[in-house]
């Protein structure tokens, strides 16, 4: 008589269920010849940033101006610049720049981003109006002119160049986390674990948040291509890196002058900036593919 | 849809307000003494007192404030320090230039976007679905100032085939009437000049529009695919209706919702990439008015620049929202 009626399940052993799940992602991932490439391209720029002292022939700001503007060949392999620097070298050390620039603004906009879209999802009202205007205005900017304008504001540096970018990719990652939010509170669980009493602050971290980390994941990858283009243009502009930081939109501003009779001054910088823009690209889109099936294209 | 057309510009009140707060901050945001900023350190401690009271920088945060907006609200966009012109007569030619070519790069980018993605959603997995697909894939990867000056090296250095900077043959010019050279050049009657304004216009153009492109034609292809696949397009082929007729009647028109938004979006990026562009093709648009407003620090310039790129921005934003009911009438506003 005093049997229950509903006989629950043990739960699931969590632990295994989570690396088996990363592990069935990897799987698929391995499979998109596509993604594998991007990974290869940016493990390979990866390495370059790690080894550049060993890599690299010549110091980046080593100057033999009786050597300016030599062509590509067996001593100088991407040729010299105006000031006689190896463009090799300046490349390699260069893709420290890049990368870094890339991946800390990234980081810097999914924590901003990331917390104010759960304080908007998640609280509602007028915090979350608050925030969706706030969002709302900084979108109203096209991405490039609004870190122009901090820049303007701030001082062209390195620095303020990483730290605009940041700014100017929250509300890329706070709407979305704002959206994956509203949604996941209507869920049953999130409910459940409110009705037997669990703090709010536990219900984010331990449901929520995890819940958001796919699309995070996949709009985070493709945010780092976008933030080293858009770094490598603030560069362009004068308005990142300053000399004699060996920045590629930098090298490619310096040298354009030249570029009718030294066009290697020019091409090589610039085919860095693509190849690893295409290389996360290349992963971002594997990954949506596997974390984030609605957005599969 | 009237009520959603209100709705939507009564919502814009608060984006806008928010706007200018943030172009207004941009001079406030300068470390320091923003007077010694503008006008270097060795400027005599009477000058840049003077600078202060012009730009209204010794009175109170709120005070400057309103009188900004009150300003903006009379249509008046401030004062250039370097030219001492007022800005809103001055940005007027450069707006039609940048008009003029983020116009001609949409138009680029659409056309071969949107066909290259039907094309290559129709013999999908053939070689011109991989070979447009990995174009595509390496025109979102490529830093359009790269582009620019690759173009400018094959096409106008080495080959000598196109212009390499500029909008028109300076030593000839026609008379400006719209500051839109490819209309002025037709008003006056001068075919010769209308020819050498669209050789200006392909370099610049192309470079512009090859990341919009590339976006359009994946959109177009994923959102084609889904479409195709659909049993009103069964039912059409069934019918025995025309390839194109299907393709162009029926498929484009369901696919092209998505599509139109991406349309939108990558136009206010233009708007940004233009600044790029224009300084890589010397192309007097708004972007290289307030590059060279930066490079000069002259502030107030660069606010009014940005602010209105944004309010074009934002203004296109609307106007792509309200034109998804014309494209699909499936969408209902209430």
């Amino acid at each position: 008589m005093s049997q229950p009626a509903i006989k629950l399940a043990p739960p699931p052993p969590a632990k295994t269920e989570v690396s088996s799940s990363w592990r069935d992602g990897w799987r698929s991932f391995r499979k998109n010849r596509l993604a594998m490439v991007g990974l290869g391209i940016i493990v390979f720029f990866v390495l370059i940033a790690v080894l550049a002292p060993f890599i690299a022939p010549y110091d980046y700001k080593e100057q033999e101006l009786v050597n300016r503007l030599h062509k590509p060949g067996g001593e100088h392999w991407f040729g010299t610049d105006d000031l006689g620097r190896d463009i090799f070298s300046r490349i390699i050390y260069g893709t420290r720049i890049s990368l870094w620039v890339g991946i800390s603004s990234v980081v810097g906009s999914i924590v901003a981003g990331t917390m104010l879209g759960i304080v908007a999802g998640y609280y509602g009202r007028w915090l979350d109006a608050l925030i969706s205007r706030f969002f709302d205005i900084l979108l109203a900017f096209p991405g490039i002119l609004l870190a122009i304008a901090i820049v303007a504001a701030l001082g062209p540096s390195l620095q303020n160049a990483l730290l605009a970018i940041a700014i100017v990719n929250v509300p890329v990652f706070g709407r979305l986390v704002r959206a994956r939010v509203l949604s996941l509170r209507e869920e049953e669980y999130i409910m459940a674990a409110r009705a037997i009493g669990m703090k709010n602050s536990r219900i984010l971290w331990q449901h929520i948040l995890p819940n958001c980390l796919g699309p995070i994941i996949v709009q985070g990858t493709l945010g780092i291509a976008t933030a080293i283009i858009e770094a490598a243009a603030l560069g362009f502009l004068g308005m990142g890196a300053q000399p004699p930081e060996p920045e590629w939109g930098k090298m490619l501003s310096d040298s354009r002058q030249f570029i009718q009779n030294a066009p290697w001054t020019v091409i090589f910088p610039g085919l860095s900036i693509m190849l690893t823009v295409l290389g996360f690209n290349l992963i971002g889109d594997g990954l949506r593919d596997v974390l984030d099936p609605r957005m599969k294209s | 849809m009237l009520n959603y057309t209100i709705r939507r510009l009564l919502m814009l009140i608060p984006v806008l307000l928010g706007m200018t707060i943030i172009v207004f901050s941009i001079i406030h945001a300068i470390p320091g003494d923003p007077a010694e900023v503008i006008l270097g350190e060795k400027a005599s401690n009477s000058s840049k007192e003077a600078l202060r009271k012009e730009l209204k920088l010794d009175q109170p945060l709120l005070v400057q404030y309103g009188d900004y907006l009150k300003k903006l609200a009379a249509g008046d966009l401030g004062t250039s320090i370097r030219t001492r012109e007022p800005i809103s007569a001055e940005i007027t030619p450069y707006l039609a230039a940048t008009l003029e070519l983020t116009l001609v790069a949409m138009a680029f980018a659409v056309f071969f976007g949107v066909n290259a993605g039907i094309l290559s959603a129709w013999k999908q997995n053939s070689w011109f679905d991989y070979l447009s697909m990995l174009i595509a894939l390496i025109g979102v990867s490529m830093p359009i100032f790269w582009l620019g000056l690759m173009e400018q090296w094959l096409f106008a250095l080495e080959l000598k085939w196109l212009p390499s900077i500029g909008r028109m043959n300076a030593r000839d010019p026609v008379e400006s009437v719209t500051n839109l050279y490819l209309i002025d050049s037709l008003l006056s009657g001068r075919a010769d000049q209308f020819w050498t304004v669209v050789k200006h216009l392909i370099l610049p153009g192309i470079a512009l529009g090859t990341i919009p492109m590339a976006i359009i034609a994946r959109m177009t292809r994923s959102s084609m695919l889904e479409v195709l696949r659909s049993d009103y397009i069964r039912t059409a082929k069934a019918k025995g209706l025309s390839q194109m007729f299907i393709i162009y009647k029926h498929a484009l028109r369901n696919a092209f919702i998505p599509v139109l938004t991406v349309i939108g979006l990558q136009f206010g990026l233009l708007l940004g990439g233009a600044v790029l562009t224009e300084t890589i093709f010397a192309w007097p648009g708004v972007g290289r008015y307030i590059f060279d407003a930066i490079a000069s620090r002259d502030y107030p310039v660069i606010q009014s620049g940005i602010l209105i790129i944004a309010f074009i921005f934002v203004l296109i934003n609307l106007l792509v929202d309200l034109l998804y009911a014309a494209v699909d009438p499936r969408i209902n506003f209430k």
